[in-house]
């Protein structure tokens, strides 16, 4: 701090500081305030600058293209996610529907075996084949005749109604002789006797009245009596337990 | 007197015009503010010590802002232009506090 001018250094501030505001500027001075002039223009306009833009446009070179790296890196990111995600969302969309159709085509089939094993009922257009026989003369190759004639004819489902019971006709049903009375599948039913066989009511109706078919035998037979009418509108209620087959296991389809 | 009139002339020269800093020239306006702060912190202590001469102050003041403006150019061509400006605004910064504890000292005798 020891100047060359000590004793100006010494000297009380304030006079001194009004005697340099009060002197005439010479040219030296010049020079300086155009200095100082320029100091405060460039920072007004620098103050102007910082604050008119924002933080991106006062960045450098370098941290802008740091910037756009991080920016198109998470963007790529981003993007891969997103790719990721329609990937998954299109898998499980086309899983769900496989699914159902899945679904909706074991269902369909499990009503179709449920028919033919007769453990559903059915309902559809048909025929009511009705055997009065008082006399109790009818046997049961007569109604086992009945009971071909209307599978041979495309029947889908079959019930045997008598006194004594309701049987629904599948694939192994039974018929038989209990002295004078019939049995289907054990059960021993009596004139008359009901036949519901739900298919096409014409072809059914036809194979039943052929010349020395059903109808004819019943009707040969004494006191006995045969009648067929169709229906748009039938339903076979009669419903059988399904039984497990005890040997049978399924054997693996034979590749085409 | 005529250094607050040029001052307050550059001031509202700013303010009026609204210039816009050319792309060139934007990474050097900053730094060379700050030099020619640090020139003008140190020509009020020198003046406060009574060993103020207008030759200096004009000579260091320029040589400050090229010096500053060229170094910045200079990492900017390396590649190390924003490490250069902070470094330059840190040692600018420290020069700027200690003339500003000088002229702290001068003033108030403390």
């Amino acid at each position: 701090m020891s100047g060359p001018d000590q004793r100006a250094a010494g000297e009380p501030l304030r006079p001194r500081l009004v005697r340099a505001l009060l002197a005439r500027p010479g040219r030296a001075q010049l020079g300086v305030a155009a200095l100082c002039g320029l100091l405060a223009f460039a920072l007004v306009t620098q103050v102007r600058t910082a604050a008119g833009s924002g933080t991106l446009a006062s960045a450098r070179t370098d941290d802008l293209v740091s910037i756009l790296a991080d920016l198109s890196g998470r963007a790529d990111r981003l993007r891969s996610q997103v790719a990721d995600l329609q990937r998954s969302a299109a898998l499980l969309s086309n899983g769900s529907t496989r699914d159902s159709a899945a679904l909706a085509q074991a269902r369909a089939r499990a009503q179709t075996l449920g028919i033919l094993t007769g453990t559903l009922a059915a309902r559809g257009p048909g025929i009511v084949l009705t055997i009065q026989d008082p006399q109790l003369r009818i046997h049961a190759d007569v109604l086992l005749d009945a009971v071909e004639e209307l599978r041979d004819a495309g029947a889908e489902a079959m019930q045997i109604a008598g006194t004594g019971g309701v049987v629904r006709v599948v694939t192994s049903t039974a018929l038989g002789d209990l002295g004078s009375r019939v049995t289907v599948d054990g059960v021993a039913l009596t004139a008359p006797l009901r036949i519901v066989a739900i298919g096409d009511p014409r072809t059914l109706a036809t194979a039943l009245g052929i010349p020395g078919g059903v109808v004819d035998t019943v009707d040969a037979s004494a006191g006995a009596h045969a009648i067929v009418t169709s229906s748009p509108a039938l339903s076979v209620t009669a419903l059988r337990a399904l039984a497990a087959p005890r040997y049978a296991s399924p054997a693996p389809t034979p590749s085409p | 007197m005529i250094v607050l009139l040029a001052v307050a002339a550059g001031v509202s020269l700013g303010l009026v015009l609204q210039p816009t800093v050319p792309l060139d020239l934007q990474p050097y306006l900053p730094i060379a503010v700050v030099a020619a702060l640090d020139a003008l912190f140190g020509g009020v202590r020198a003046w406060l010590e009574a060993i103020f001469d207008d030759r200096v102050f004009v000579v260091s003041f320029v040589a400050n802002v090229l010096v500053a403006s060229l170094i910045v150019y200079v990492g900017d061509k390396l590649g190390v232009g924003g490490q250069l400006s902070t470094s330059i605004v840190v040692v600018l910064g420290i020069r700027i506090f200690s003339n500003a504890a000088a002229i702290r000292r001068r003033v108030f005798r403390a």
